[in-house]
């Protein structure tokens, strides 16, 4: 069954929970499967996470590994950040049965999920400076 | 020591002393082979007369010789399905069953089908009953078999065995149940039901795990599925008979039987003072099954926006043991085959947990468990993306 460190996780998350702020959402999974993981990133000027929390629908396996991923990607560039697999998750957390490392795999999606959203955000907001700019400008 | 709450009995039950003061002299003393003509050989065999008649009895049976033991429910599920769609394949090759089966009958269908038979899934309604204008329409010229489950392992629901029955002996088709999880919880009289061929198992009512039954209608034809022992079970099932488990089946029946109106008395009370704390002390969830034909052993429960198996790990960490039948404690991923059949949404279906009660747990047990639940479910709630309240 689930390793130690996955129980602990599963009954101790360090990252649960929404948060107010966050710049990248990213929702992942569906319920056919029994798996939904949001995450939420603070990411500041210079590209770094500031912080990562997560919130799921899911069994165990998928709380834990969403809250491993959290803990991952901290403190770290996007680059870095997506550079994580799932295979980092795994080996944080120990072991996973088989039918379980798909949670792995959301856990991860879900990082690219919420930096996509942010680079989105961020579109969004430049495209808005711009024409805030390009008005100014026509006055 | 740690409290330790078991709601899981229709996953399995604890052996009661008295069925093991019945098996243990086989063992070591009556350990005879039932096959062998001394002595010894004699015992065993009086010993599994003895069984095969309470057993007889407690279904009401005609006669003795028509309950053969095997290692189980999902032998005898298998052997049912599989010996009467062979044996009667110069009469037909289609088989009707329902979309809420065990998958012992479920997963036997489907071997039938690899080898050339037809097999029609009925669909249930939402309490999980079988819809019989369905199973009017679905009956064919070549149909030999019927298999519907008297009591649904997942949510408790009840089918009308009788009328089922009725149906298909008009049309002069064989019917089977699988009655697991009805032994004990609720009356069984294969005359009046006219039931032909019958599952039963011994460890979901305080019988050893490892043995079962068949029971057969004395004249049903059925093909054997094991060989090589063809003087065991006359014939039908090959192996030397597990004396000492067949001893604890027969007197675990012939307990249900006895106390089958104390215990029920006792399950109801303690099934429906759940629903009565589980009502008063928690919201957004929903009961699974149908309102009142189901036994009051199982009692399913959705709490929405959160999943099944989570709750079942914290309420473990808290010493409660409770089944989840969702995607991620099976090694599929999709949601239980029943809620699903039974038009559950998803999201609800991923959210159940089965609470199978037993006649030991008090009302103080009750209570403990409902005051885990809430904070479990409080916690599990507060990091959820999904809002419980939106269902």
């Amino acid at each position: 069954m689930y390793s130690k460190t996955v129980i602990e996780r599963f009954q101790n998350p360090r990252n649960a929970g929404a948060m107010k702020g966050a710049n990248g959402i990213g929702e992942v999974g569906n319920a056919a499967c029994g798996d939904i993981m949001k995450m939420y990133l603070k990411i500041d000027d210079n590209g770094v996470i500031e912080s990562a929390k997560f919130k799921t629908f899911g069994c165990c396996a998928a709380i834990a590994s969403t809250d491993m991923a959290c803990d991952l990607i901290k403190g770290k560039t996007i680059d870095e950040a997506l550079k994580v697999t799932n295979k980092d998750v795994l080996d944080l957390l120990g072991e996973l049965p088989p039918h379980k490392i798909h949670c792995s795999i959301l856990a991860e999606e879900s990082i690219h999920a919420a930096v996509q959203d942010y680079y989105k955000k961020r579109e969004k907001e430049l495209k808005k400076a711009q024409k805030a700019a390009a008005e100014a400008e026509a006055e | 020591m740690e409290r330790r709450i078991y709601l899981d009995n229709a996953s399995t039950t604890y052996v009661s002393n008295e069925v093991l003061t019945e098996m243990l002299p086989c063992f070591n003393t009556l350990y005879g082979n039932a096959g062998a003509l001394h002595s010894l050989g004699r015992d065993a065999v009086a010993i599994i007369d003895r069984a095969r008649d309470r057993i007889k009895t407690a279904i009401n049976a005609k006669k003795a010789n028509e309950i053969y033991f095997t290692s189980g429910g999902t032998e005898a599920d298998n052997w049912a399905i599989l010996g009467v769609a062979h044996a009667n394949v110069n009469k037909g090759k289609h088989i009707i069953t329902s979309q809420i089966e065990h998958h012992a009958v479920l997963h036997a269908c489907q071997q039938l089908e690899k080898e050339g038979f037809e097999v029609t899934y009925l669909p249930v309604d939402e309490n999980g009953l079988v819809k019989l204008p369905e199973l009017l329409h679905a009956i064919k010229k070549d149909t030999t078999l019927i298999s519907i489950m008297s009591v649904n392992n997942e949510v408790g629901t009840i089918q009308n065995i009788k009328a089922i029955a009725k149906i298909a002996h008009d049309y002069g088709i064989l019917f089977h149940t699988d009655a697991v999880q009805a032994i004990g919880n609720v009356k069984i009289d294969v005359q009046d039901m006219e039931i032909d061929l019958l599952s039963m198992s011994a460890h979901k009512l305080h019988g050893p795990k490892g043995v079962g039954a068949l029971y057969v209608k004395n004249g049903v034809r059925i093909d054997p599925i094991t060989y090589g022992g063809e003087s065991q079970e006359r014939g039908k099932r090959s192996g030397t008979e597990n004396v000492p488990s067949i001893a604890g089946f027969g007197k675990a029946v012939e307990i249900a039987n006895r106390n089958y109106i104390i215990n029920n008395k006792k399950l109801k009370s303690v099934r429906d003072y759940f629903l009565e704390k589980l009502s008063e002390k928690l919201e957004h969830f929903q009961v699974n099954g149908h309102p009142h034909q189901k036994t009051n052993a199982i009692l399913n429960v959705s709490f929405y926006g959160i999943e099944g198996e989570s709750i079942m790990m914290l309420l473990d960490l808290a010493g409660i043991c409770v089944s989840t039948a969702s995607a991620c404690t099976s090694k599929s991923l999709l949601p239980s085959h029943v809620l699903k059949a039974m038009g559950v949404p998803d999201e609800i279906a991923q959210s159940s947990v089965r609470f199978s009660f037993g006649t030991n747990i008090s009302k103080s047990d009750v209570d403990y468990v409902v005051e885990q639940l809430q904070k479990v479910v409080a916690k599990l709630r507060a990091i959820s993306p999904v809002q419980a309240g939106r269902f």
